[in-house]
């Protein structure tokens, strides 16, 4: 029997991705949550999970470290990687990706200043607009950029929108919606096809129906 | 600086000696093999004018290859990216044979970009190119071929991954959508988002049957079964993608008999863009991908002005030496220090002669069998030569 390695996102992707993972008869047999395992076996001897950042897991995968992956959209839009194919919108953890800046400032003219942890998204989003941009790589606390002057605009995920405007920041412009998305590396599926297709079938009658777009 | 003065560009490796003995073995076992089959060895030049390089290739190879300017010419050289092109030129300038024309060659290519991450950017490229038949016999012997050298190197259970270009490209054509959203749906496709692609189809296509045939592209995945689902689905096609299915189908059949796990994917354009039929891809078990592909491009031939069908394969020699169940001999020689007696040279010779590796010793040499890669040696002792393990 070929092992299968699921490799998910900490935190809460995670929290959200266990149901649909228990649907489809894959349930995790420690607490994810308080071991300091790095790999996890399940109720299925063929299936373990790891447990891995958001950003990492596009990485796994596409190695082929691991066959299946939960990872954010906006992971794979940042690092735009191929080797897997993505067969299901899981519809968790959703949010948008957007442009925010001081609120009622205006964006200065000529190249402006951008702060986020999406270089990629970023430079393709301001290029197709036909907007000059420095890019500044940060890793967290975006919203301080703008404030400290640090950058004029700043690109990140947006939920609610509480952070941005409890900073007295604004969102402006929409780029993606963003929600979890189930990972397939391409030679898995080709290997191990039959497994991978009843797990991804498993999760895929979980979901609940889509909603018209 | 001064301290990484020795470090290799990023996806460019050296092979040290007991690696590159096997990936010799295998060159020279496939190109054999390849010989055997009827495929005449070229040695196609590693610089050629990028025009001629990269007529009919597509943008992809077109970003892959280095360019340097020709101090003789003025004109713009391109340092191969990929043989087949090159074989193509040489089908129809060099040798321009009537009939069907079988190549083969090994040589290295350069990529300025790694195909993928982690990827060699100068892979030794292996392969075989078949001229001049259109018919899928031609695809059927050229797959054979190409399951021969996993054969042939001992790789265990590879997964045979087959489609056809026409199938997806053949819907798009008659989608009547913009080219530039054909391209969209196509990457969606190559991705298998669902979601996104019922969401494209809902939006952009209003022919129903049209709509349903895309609609079940992507789930026509699986064993060979998935043909007889394809032709229910797809019954109502355009005729290149039902001509498609029948040259897929004929293929299949052909190889079953064989016990080949086959994989089908009908949605799915593996290779460069210049390909036009039936396409193949191998992969091993805990492999994350291809181990090689090949597949039918009967376009470029028109590009140097003469039209030839056309197909193909290559593998990466240095990863399929890496996935190899065949195994150089490494280490084995025969040592002889260095001494005075007169008959040293005759017994050289003869060793050599018979095909041993023989490593002179020097006056004062200091001795290290490992590193001399020898299992033996030969020494003078008690007035006659003695060939002694080590």
């Amino acid at each position: 029997m070929s092992q299968i390695t699921i490799a998910l996102t900490k935190g809460r992707i995670l929290k959200e991705t266990l149901p649909l993972l228990a649907a489809a008869g894959v349930e995790p047999l420690d607490d994810l949550f308080s071991s300091r395992q790095l790999i996890f076996p399940t109720s299925r001897a063929d299936v373990r999970l790891l447990v891995l950042r958001g950003v990492d897991v596009p990485t796994y995968v596409q190695f082929g470290a691991a066959d299946i992956g939960v990872s954010g959209r906006d992971m794979l839009l940042e690092e735009s990687a191929d080797g897997f194919y993505e067969p299901l919108d899981l519809g968790i953890a959703r949010c948008r990706l957007m442009t925010a800046g001081i609120k009622g400032a205006v964006r200065p003219s000529g190249r402006i200043k951008v702060a986020t942890k999406y270089v990629n998204i970023a430079r393709d989003y301001y290029a197709q607009r036909g907007q000059q941009v420095d890019l500044i790589k940060l890793y967290g606390a975006m919203e301080l950029a703008p404030i400290m002057a640090l950058a004029d605009e700043i690109v990140d995920i947006v939920d609610t929108g509480n952070t941005l405007r409890a900073n007295g920041l604004e969102a402006r412009e929409h780029i993606a919606d963003i929600s979890s998305r189930l990972i397939v590396n391409k030679a898995s599926l080709k290997t191990k096809y039959a497994p991978i297709q009843a797990l991804i079938d498993g999760i895929a009658a979980a979901l609940p129906p889509r909603e018209e777009l | 600086m001064s301290a990484n003065r020795w470090l290799l560009p990023d996806g460019i490796d050296e092979v040290l000696p007991e690696r590159a003995a096997q990936v010799e073995l295998l060159r020279r076992q496939l190109l054999d093999l390849y010989h055997r089959w009827g495929y005449d060895l070229v040695i196609p030049p590693l610089v050629e004018f990028a025009d001629s390089l990269l007529s009919g290739t597509g943008a992809d190879l077109d970003l892959m290859t280095f360019r340097i300017t020709d101090q003789l010419s003025g004109r713009m050289l391109g340092v191969r990216a990929d043989i087949t092109p090159q074989a193509v030129r040489m089908d129809a300038h060099s040798l321009r044979r009537e009939g069907p024309s079988r190549l083969c060659y090994a040589g290295t290519v350069l990529h300025t970009r790694p195909r993928r991450p982690l990827q060699s950017r100068a892979p030794i490229s292996i392969g075989v190119e078949l001229f001049g038949e259109s018919s899928v016999a031609a695809d059927i012997e050229v797959i054979e071929l190409f399951l021969a050298t996993l054969v042939d190197v001992g790789v265990a259970t590879p997964c045979l991954d087959i489609g056809h270009v026409d199938i997806l490209r053949g819907l798009l054509a008659d989608s009547g959508l913009a080219p530039a959203q054909r391209d969209e749906l196509f990457e969606l496709m190559q991705r298998k988002a669902s979601g996104e692609i019922d969401a494209f189809i809902s939006r952009e296509v209003a022919n129903g049957a049209l709509a349903q045939q895309l609609r079940a592209l992507p789930t026509l995945i699986g064993g060979s079964e998935v043909l007889q689902r394809a032709e229910q689905q797809l019954a109502g096609a355009p005729p290149a993608v039902l001509a498609a299915l029948a040259q897929l189908r004929a293929v299949v059949d052909a190889l079953l008999p064989s016990g080949i796990n086959i994989h089908i994917d009908l949605s799915e354009s593996p290779g460069f863009h210049y390909h036009t039929g039936v396409v193949f891809a191998a992969y091993l078990p805990g492999h994350g991908k291809a181990i090689g592909n090949g597949g039918r491009y009967d376009a470029i031939g028109a590009q140097f002005g003469r039209p030839r069908p056309a197909t193909g394969f290559a593998f990466d020699l240095k990863e399929l030496a890496g996935a190899a169940a065949v195994v150089a001999n490494r280490g084995t020689g025969i040592f002889v220090a260095h001494a005075e007696q007169p008959d040293r040279r005759l017994q050289i010779e003869q060793l050599r002669a018979s095909g041993e590796r023989v490593v002179e010793g020097f006056a004062g040499q200091r001795v290290d069998f490992a590193e001399l890669r020898c299992d033996r040696q030969l020494c003078w002792r008690d007035g006659s030569w003695q060939l002694e393990r080590v």
